[in-house]
């Protein structure tokens, strides 16, 4: 399997890495989709023992096999914002020397990263893996709404209609990328939408 | 002096204007002819007389106008002002370090009568007069940064010092040049900065930030920014840039001399004594190409400036599309002659324009 390489970019982007199982006696895996394929990679029988997953499949067919590894506890979610209760939950629980593990989409990661920073988790004790789609959550900045998934660049406000240009700067706390009316200037010169890294 | 408070408008008919004084004290960034992002920083105490750098709280003539803008910004989107939990002494810093500034260099504008806890400030221009317990948010209509920036020309970021770096955790921000607090606040110093050109290549962001790490109280620092604006518009946001941005094509030879503002923002730098954090006034000054044409130094050296200025750092400050336009007009007031190293305006020793 193949991961995208995201080209350089600034400073304010995030980069992601590559999980690796870590020592601990308590392991908090969260993956969406094709995440699911960094959990399989480094699954060992004595790590699942003692590891937590929570999984949203967003219509990848990975439950079984993430099942099948017989974690410690398994949780499979519809969505990202159906499991956030049972996330902050966890990670309330939570207890010095938790490892964690985020793997998936960049919006499954960056919400979930923001979770475990506002639960106390030292940043040094989580990790990330980017697999699967590059799509984009956005925060439109001229009406504030968050749009998940945007793939292409412009693309339209899911909120306020406006036709936005995806920036890189990026907002940690937001989980998000920032987009600005693209046609502000120039009223109805809308590009077509491409890749956002076509 | 006494100021003479303006009645103008930053929006709709745009009534703002400068007087000379105003035009004769205007902080012009360029010491020489040309322009590149460098650590342009010095410290911040006092300067010429009846220059905006003599108070460590500049008030000028647009005081009153300009927090009445504020006030309105506000009212359409309160999240131009925010101060994460942690942030709420910093305020009270900041709230102290404005008033006992003001007061001492404003006598007859502003007083501060500290009897313990308790304070009484009186701020003339705005006809406030309240007391309240120093350290107690109960007391105040607001949380002490807002109640104070509301009074206080200029946007200000406060920032949490931790882990070697700055973050910005709280502000008021409703002059800005097309950054937004509410995505930004939180960020650190390398994070926000993160959209600027060239300037992190330089290495520019790592000196800077180890000065600012640096900054004891009672030494403040400063430094200017500069931009292009159409219109004295204030309020150049990028949540509202949907709205302003097309103003930006109204320019034409026959208005730009009216229209076209440059954008000068003074920088300062201030450790706050309880939190530790440091504040960062962002204090903008406006004024037009005709108002700053009157000053023959300028003229000449605006226009080399402009046009030598690299595309990507036009570009970034948004007025690409209209150099060619600001440099027909600019053109007209360089005669070729040399400039005097330095940014004042030196009229006395200058040549008029000689064509
Ligand atoms: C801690 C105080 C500071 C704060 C809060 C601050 C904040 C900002 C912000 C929000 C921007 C706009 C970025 C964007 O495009 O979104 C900016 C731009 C910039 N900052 Fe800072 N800054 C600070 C200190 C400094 C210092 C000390 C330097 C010294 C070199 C500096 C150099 C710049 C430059 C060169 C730009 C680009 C401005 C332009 O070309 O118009 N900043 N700053």
């Amino acid at each position: 399997m193949s991961k995208f390489e995201f080209p350089p970019s600034i400073k304010s982007r995030p980069v992601y890495g590559t999980l690796e199982a870590r020592q601990g006696k308590a392991h908090l895996m969260i993956a969406d989709a094709e995440g699911a394929e960094a959990i399989l990679r480094i699954a060992t029988p004595d790590l699942m023992a003692k590891t937590h997953i929570i999984y949203i499949p967003r219509g990848a067919g990975f439950a079984d096999q993430l099942r099948a590894l017989n974690p410690a506890q398994f949780y499979e979610g519809p969505s990202y914002a159906a499991s956030v209760q049972r996330i902050r939950r966890v990670l309330q629980d939570a207890h010095m020397g938790l490892q964690v593990y985020l793997t998936g989409t960049e919006g499954l990661m960056g919400q979930a990263q923001n979770e475990a920073m506002q639960a106390g988790i030292p940043h040094t004790a989580i990790q990330t893996e980017h697999r699967g789609s590059v799509a984009r959550r956005m925060q439109c900045v001229h009406c504030k709404g968050i749009t998940e998934d945007v793939e292409t660049d412009p693309f339209q406000c899911s909120h306020c209609g406006l036709n936005l240009f995806v920036r890189d700067h990026y907002s940690r706390r937001l989980a998000a990328y920032q987009g600005v009316c693209i046609d502000a200037e120039d009223p109805g010169n809308v590009p077509a939408p491409k890749g956002i890294y076509e | 002096m006494t100021i003479q408070f303006n009645d103008e408008t930053f929006r709709d008919d745009y009534s703002f204007h400068n007087s000379d004084w105003a035009i004769k004290r205007f902080p012009f960034p360029f010491h020489e002819d040309s322009y590149m992002y460098a650590v342009n920083m010095e410290q911040h105490r006092g300067g010429p007389e009846g220059s905006v750098y003599e108070k460590r709280f500049d008030v000028d003539e647009h005081y009153v106008s300009e927090m009445r803008d504020r006030a309105m910004v506000l009212a359409d989107d309160p999240l131009r002002c925010q101060s994460l939990p942690h942030m709420t002494l910093a305020g009270w810093d900041l709230l102290e370090l404005i008033m006992v500034s003001k007061s001492e260099d404003y006598p007859d504008l502003f007083e501060l009568h500290r009897d313990g806890d308790t304070w009484r400030w009186v701020n003339k221009p705005l006809g406030i007069d309240d007391t309240f317990t120093f350290l107690d948010d109960t007391t105040l209509p607001y949380g002490p940064m807002e109640y104070i920036t509301r009074q206080t020309q200029g946007d200000f970021c406060v920032l949490d010092q931790r882990d070697g770096n700055l973050w910005m955790d709280a502000g008021m921000v409703t002059t800005q040049a097309d950054w937004s607090l509410d995505f930004d606040i939180g960020m650190n110093f390398f994070e926000w900065h993160a959209p600027v050109p060239l300037a992190h290549e330089k290495g520019i962001f790592v000196r800077a930030l180890k000065f600012l790490l640096n900054i004891q109280q009672g030494a403040p620092a400063r430094r200017l920014n500069w931009t292009m604006t159409v219109n004295p518009l204030l309020d150049t946001s990028p949540e509202n840039y949907h709205k302003w941005g097309i103003q930006k094509t109204t320019l034409t030879p026959e208005n730009i001399g009216a229209k076209q503002h440059l954008r000068v923002e003074l920088q300062t730098f201030f450790r706050l004594p309880r939190s530790n954090g440091l504040v960062f006034p962002i204090r903008c000054y406006l004024c037009s190409f005709q108002d700053l044409m009157t000053m023959p130094k300028w003229g000449r050296r605006l226009h080399r400036v402009v046009r030598d200025l690299p595309v990507e750092l036009a570009t970034y400050k948004g007025f690409i599309d209209n150099r060619p336009m600001m440099l027909d007009y600019l053109s007209q007031f360089d005669d070729g002659l040399p400039t005097s190293p330095g940014v004042w305006p030196d009229l006395e020793t200058e040549p008029p324009l000689s064509r």
